[in-house]
């Protein structure tokens, strides 16, 4: 699922090479923090944050997959 | 630049093996591709100035080729093996997804699926000029849904109808609710509207006016009265 989160920032943004996911692993669930450019923020956050949602929906059902629960946090 | 390159040149010995390169890494088959010779090549004599030959492969629909390429990567990353059949209409490009496990695909309600398809048009209408409408269907899930929605609505219409009381739905998508809003649109006993914001934003199905009013004038007179019939008709004239 980080690689899936890994594939849709990449596709979205202006720089890809910019873009970072770390994994940190918490009891019950996993914490993926996506990093990517200062100028990319709005391409992963969309208005009213339509895009953060669509990538958070996508990512837990990568998730579900391997029966693990995940939250994506988007670093500023 | 488009992050899905829908351009490739490859040297080779022959003609045949440059294009086999060039269509290998774009990922494409041959009717999918334009294959322009750049260099036939030459073999020389005794290996005396001999030249690779040279060819250029483009992608011929390279909004389609990015939404292929996107959710096969995505999908490969899930572990999932989904065929990716695309149709490309005008300005619709139809995805139609096959394989096992697409409840994962869909997900509740079809939130995934939606998701999959915003984040799709995102990146197709990226790599086009003009917009193109981008619909993700898999197992006909979008046509059973309707259907679902259509059945639903009539059968809770009717029950508004005859409890006189609103009924306020499930938050739904913009295209779910103008399924039901479309649907009950002519029906003489019910009316339709929304609340809410997005993405919360409900369907309500409520009585037509006259009939609330005639309840109410009834009960808080206990019972029939001589102004009652005038106030209906003033109602209905209004």
């Amino acid at each position: 699922m980080k690689e899936v989160l890994e594939i849709i920032a990449k596709a979205l943004v202006d720089y890809p090479e910019q873009v970072s996911v770390s994994e940190v692993d918490g009891e019950q669930s996993v914490i993926l923090e996506l990093k990517v450019a200062e100028s990319d923020m709005g391409k992963v956050i969309g208005k009213q944050g339509r895009i953060a949602k669509a990538i958070r929906t996508v990512v837990k059902a990568a998730a579900s997959r391997e029966n693990k629960r995940v939250v994506v946090e988007i670093l500023q | 630049m488009s992050k899905f390159p829908n351009q490739t040149e490859k040297n080779a010995k022959s003609v045949e093996e440059a294009t086999a390169l060039a269509l290998d890494e774009l990922g494409v088959s041959e009717n999918e591709a334009i294959i322009e010779v750049l260099d036939e090549g030459s073999k020389g004599f005794l290996g005396l100035g001999s030249k690779d030959a040279r060819v250029r492969v483009t992608v011929k629909e390279p909004s389609v080729f990015a939404a292929k390429k996107f959710l096969g990567d995505i999908f490969r990353a899930m572990n999932m093996e989904v065929d990716i059949h695309t149709d490309m209409t005008g300005e619709s490009l139809n995805i139609n997804l096959e394989g096992d496990d697409m409840g994962i695909i869909i997900g509740k309600r079809g939130d995934t699926l939606d998701a999959l398809q915003y984040l799709t048009s995102l990146i197709v209408n990226h790599e086009s000029k003009d917009y193109v409408k981008v619909a993700l269907d898999t197992e006909n899930y979008r046509e059973k849904r309707t259907e679902s929605l259509l059945s639903l609505s009539n059968r809770l219409a009717d029950k508004v109808a005859k409890s006189g009381r609103k009924y306020t739905l499930e938050p739904m998508n913009p295209y779910e609710r103008r399924i039901i809003h479309a649907n009950l649109q002519s029906n003489a006993a019910v009316t339709t509207y929304s609340v809410g914001d997005e993405p919360y934003r409900k369907v309500v199905i409520a009585p037509k006016n006259s009939k609330p009013y005639y309840r109410k004038t009834y009960h808080k007179n206990n019972g029939y009265n001589s102004n009652y019939k005038s106030d209906l008709i003033k109602s209905d004239e209004f």
